[in-house]
């Protein structure tokens, strides 16, 4: 009795991926039929590929068919790997790639989050040049971007991409499944340098305390020290209640976010560009988060076409008290880390003021003035905030103050 | 076949269609002496004094011009993928019974793929001119008679004026045409701009046929093409498909990846200080330079900046910034949408340009050498920064040559380009033809860095301390070869000769060899 599975896509439109069929035989060896686009420049460079890999599989009585559209061979292997698992349930071996240098890189728990670009995560083919429009975060989607029947090819497709693709220093966020599938995406995603956990539609803390967990099962089991960072999203109104819980759950969470398209579904009603219907929701995630000491993240500006809408929507945010803004696409980010970056005026009057403070401290004086004007507190803490940000985003150079002398 | 080694190292035919080849001796190296090729005296006395020298169809007009077997008739590619005529004009020799005829047109597209029967019955013996699609696969498979010659459109003029063609039957499409001859593309039902691609053809071509489905009496204003060079003028019912002719919307591309290379080509042409009040470029009309030329609008609107020229194919994005007083003048080769087709009819800076003014090498200069800066588009770059853009990677013909050759002449010349293309590396280490010599092209830029010819030690001072990605072309190349799993193979060719690349002199550059199926 034969086994049959398959994985991936091919077809004229489809770009950067391939699909494979691997059907198990009781005897004969493994035979191998493979077409591909690139066959003039690449075409014994898979031959070897798929012949090592079904090795290294264990795969020895089988025909295997590889349809390729140019895919990349960490692509190849995701494929061969995920066909090889759907015609044996019970198969259990993995094909990991080698681990890539410029995929160790390290993140930190207060880094910059202004934006955070949403990858399929069964989309091979937005992966490789991703990084290249520099955000500050990459998420690779487990969740809603991928179909149910695909959830399987996508945890194998983003592991490989953990450790082969380089996302240029963009920080490295997987989102995950809700709950039981969530925690078993885990397994794929923790032993490979994942930075950031997305933890959709959380309406209770014990969610987030169960992924910490678990990320410090596998962590251990796998001998890493690491620290996975957490980064829960409220998306209904039971989460927005609880939205400070949530941030506070554990100290891996640095950053609560909000979805407002599953939020005002959960509501019952519908987004507008003026957003009233999300008004308390998203001073409740913000206050939360800020009350928490983690970062207030906003959600996604959906309409990819007007630029316009999407700066307005950031300058609201910003001045909602949000740090960060969702991207659907490359276009996005530039001008959410623009829109976000202190302007001129505000980074000089911040300047002034560091100094003024700086200068009081020095002479030990409780009050601090800027010509004839008392400083508050919170206004200082205000202009270094800016200031520090203005660092971050290189508006500012960290030697500023020999430059103002 | 005889090989030798031209002065790129590249092996080439010294004869090409029976004719003596010179190899590539290097830019600016090959000077010819003598004169220019001139057509056969004429007498008005052997013309209608009344001017009208309609006849009633093509057959007609071919057995008038003593069409013969082995003859040379050319065309030119304005009508583009709609052009209906050069098809017409085969049948009609196909149905005389003629053989071995040469096919000299200034470019074809797909609707050309039933001179492929043509070849195979015999008609035509060979095509001297861009192949790509079926034509491209049926010359790459060995399956021509003769051997294909690529010429760029500066090429052509210079090997049609030099004599190194000689054009026996010059049919020339014209969108409106008077009985006289005088025909003009600005208008009519087949409108397409202008007619400068068959301009050489009108000139130095032993007879001339005018060909149009919208006659009007004499005088037809303009005169693009001028009567007094025509022999006959047919009319047809129509002779061309207009929604294949010019598409009625340019698209800017929506990659986010190429709308990063083309922002960040505006960037580097900004940082090299090309951006200048009164400045000149030219950028073709595919998806990555049409939106080069946008953020480059951006850029001059944001500071007041006005170029004095810019240099067509012209597009509504082009026409948009002349009607805002962006640049004094549009110097146009071809018009690629309705917008430039209008513009051209209406605005009185949007000015006619032939292959003459723009790019011809053998004369006392051109346009294309005064631009300040020109983006192009390249199937590969080598480490040397030689770039092909007429062959892919498998060694197939993919496109013709257009004006890219001519415009490496430039002040700069910027190649924006994908570092690979799904899996296939677009910087190499060896291209698989040379188009272009790496001392022409100046600056690469692509997603992953943007690379400065070190020959270019004036641009390399000008971006020291850039916040842009400026790398060496090594480096891009070894980690596009790192992504795609390792260097391409070789493409599998023959021995056989199959095209020659013509560079702009004449002289042969490289050429294609026969690709094993």
């Amino acid at each position: 009795m034969s086994k049959i599975g398959e994985a991936g896509r091919s077809g004229p439109k489809v770009r950067s991926d391939c699909r494979v069929v691997v059907e198990y035989c009781d005897k004969g060896g493994l035979s191998l039929d493979i077409s591909s686009k690139v066959d003039p420049m690449y075409g014994e460079n898979i031959q070897q590929q798929i012949s090592e890999s079904c090795a290294k599989l264990g795969i020895e009585n089988a025909k295997v068919t590889v349809e390729d559209r140019g895919a990349l061979p960490f692509v190849l292997d995701a494929r061969l790997e995920t066909a090889a698992r759907r015609a044996n349930p019970e198969f259990d071996a993995t094909l990991v790639p080698e681990m890539r240098k410029h995929c160790t890189y390290k993140s930190a728990a207060d880094r910059l989050r202004r934006s955070r670009l949403y990858l399929p995560g069964n989309e091979p083919k937005f992966f490789v040049n991703a990084g290249l429009h520099n955000p500050d975060g990459m998420i690779l989607d487990l969740e809603d971007s991928v179909a149910h029947s695909e959830k399987d090819a996508a945890r194998c497709m983003v592991r490989n991409a953990l450790r082969v693709v380089d996302f240029y220093g963009a920080e490295r966020m997987v989102r995950i499944n809700q709950g039981e599938m969530g925690i078993a995406d885990l397994d794929w995603i923790v032993p490979h340098n994942v930075h950031l956990i997305l933890i959709p539609k959380v309406e209770d803390p014990q969610q987030v305390i169960d992924v910490d967990n678990r990320i410090k099962e596998i962590l251990k089991e796998n001998n890493i020290e690491q620290t996975v960072f957490l980064m829960p999203i409220i998306e209904s109104a039971l989460g927005a209640w609880k939205a400070y819980e949530i941030a506070a759950a554990c100290e891996n969470v640095v950053s609560l976010a909000i979805g407002l398209e599953d939020y005002t579904a959960d509501i019952g009603t519908q987004r507008t560009l003026e957003g009233g219907e999300s008004f308390w929701a998203r001073a409740q995630v913000l206050n939360g988060a800020v009350a928490a000491g983690v970062q207030p993240i906003d959600t996604v500006f959906s309409d990819v076409g007007d630029e316009e809408g999407l700066r307005n929507s950031i300058i609201e945010a910003k001045s909602f008290g949000f740090v960060g803004k969702g991207c659907i696409h490359p276009r996005q980010i530039d001008v959410v880390h623009k829109t976000f970056a202190p302007e001129t005026a505000e980074l000089e009057k911040a300047k002034k003021i560091v100094l003024a403070f700086e200068d009081a401290e020095s002479k030990g004086l409780g009050v601090v003035s800027l010509g004839s004007k008392m400083i508050d507190a919170p206004v200082v803490k205000r202009a270094l905030r800016t200031v520090d940000v203005a660092i971050q985003v290189g508006m500012l150079n960290a030697e500023w103050r020999k430059e103002v002398d | 076949m005889k090989l030798v080694k031209n002065a790129l190292g590249r092996l080439v035919p010294v004869e090409v269609n029976g004719k003596k080849a010179t190899p590539y001796m290097g830019v600016g190296k090959f000077k010819p002496d003598g004169r220019k090729y001139a057509p056969p005296i004429r007498t008005a006395a052997d013309y209608p004094a009344d001017g009208n020298k309609i006849v009633s169809d093509l057959a007609t007009a071919l057995k008038n011009a003593g069409l013969k077997d082995g003859m040379t008739i050319s065309s030119h590619h304005h009508l583009r993928n709609g052009d209906m005529v050069a098809n017409e004009v085969f049948a009609a020799a196909a149905a005389m019974g003629k053989k071995d005829l040469m096919w000299l047109p200034s470019a074809s597209f797909p609707c050309h793929q039933g001179m492929i029967e043509h070849m195979e019955n015999g008609v035509i013996h060979h095509i001297e001119g861009s192949m790509n699609g079926p034509l491209g696969a049926y010359c790459s498979e060995g399956k021509m008679r003769g051997m294909g010659v690529l010429r760029s459109h500066g090429g052509r003029w210079q090997a049609i004026q030099d004599g190194d063609v000689h054009i026996d039957i010059a049919v020339i499409a014209a969108p409106t045409a008077d009985p006289f001859g005088n025909a003009t593309g600005d208008q009519g039902p087949a409108a397409c701009g202008l007619l400068g691609f068959a301009l050489a053809d009108s000139i130095y071509a032993d007879h001339v046929i005018v060909v149009t489905d919208n006659l009007v009496e004499f005088p037809c204003i303009p005169w693009q093409i001028q009567g007094n060079n025509v022999d006959q003028v047919v009319v047809l019912d129509q002779i061309g498909d207009a929604s294949k002719i010019v598409s009625g919307t340019t698209q800017i591309t929506k990659s986010p990846d190429r709308l990063l290379i083309a922002e960040l080509t505006a960037k580097f042409c900004d940082e090299a200080g090309i951006v200048q009040d009164g400045f000149s470029f030219q950028a073709g009309a595919g998806g990555t330079a049409l939106s080069f030329a946008l953020f480059l609008r951006d850029m001059m609107r944001e500071r007041g900046i006005k170029a004095r020229f810019v240099r067509g194919g012209s597009t509504q994005y082009l026409v948009d910034m002349l009607e805002e007083g962006l640049t004094d003048y549009i110097l146009d080769g071809q018009t690629f949408d309705l917008e430039g087709v209008r513009s051209m009819h209406e605005n009185s800076g949007h000015i006619n340009t032939s292959p003459f003014t723009s790019y011809n090498f053998h004369g006392k200069g051109n346009f294309a050498s005064m631009l300040d800066a020109v983006v192009l588009g390249a199937t590969e770059v080598d480490v040397n920064f030689n770039a092909n853009v007429v062959t892919h990677s498998d060694g197939k013909l993919l496109h013709g040559i257009g004006g890219w050759m001519n415009c490496l002449a430039s002040k700069c010349t910027i190649l924006p380009i994908p570092s690979f293309r799904d899996r296939i590396p677009v910087l190499v280490d060896d291209v698989t033809t040379l188009c272009g010599p790496g001392e022409l092209i100046d600056v690469i830029v692509t997603e992953r860095g943007i690379a400065i010819n070190p020959q270019r030690q004036d641009l390399l001072d000008k971006l020291r301390g850039s916040s842009l990605p400026i790398r060496s072309i090594e480096e891009i190349k070894n980690e596009v070869e790192e992504i795609v799993g390792g260097k391409p193979e070789a493409p599998d060719v023959g021995d056989k000769v199959v095209a020659a690349i013509n560079w702009v002199d004449g002289t042969v550059i490289d050429c294609v060899r026969e690709v094993k199926s």
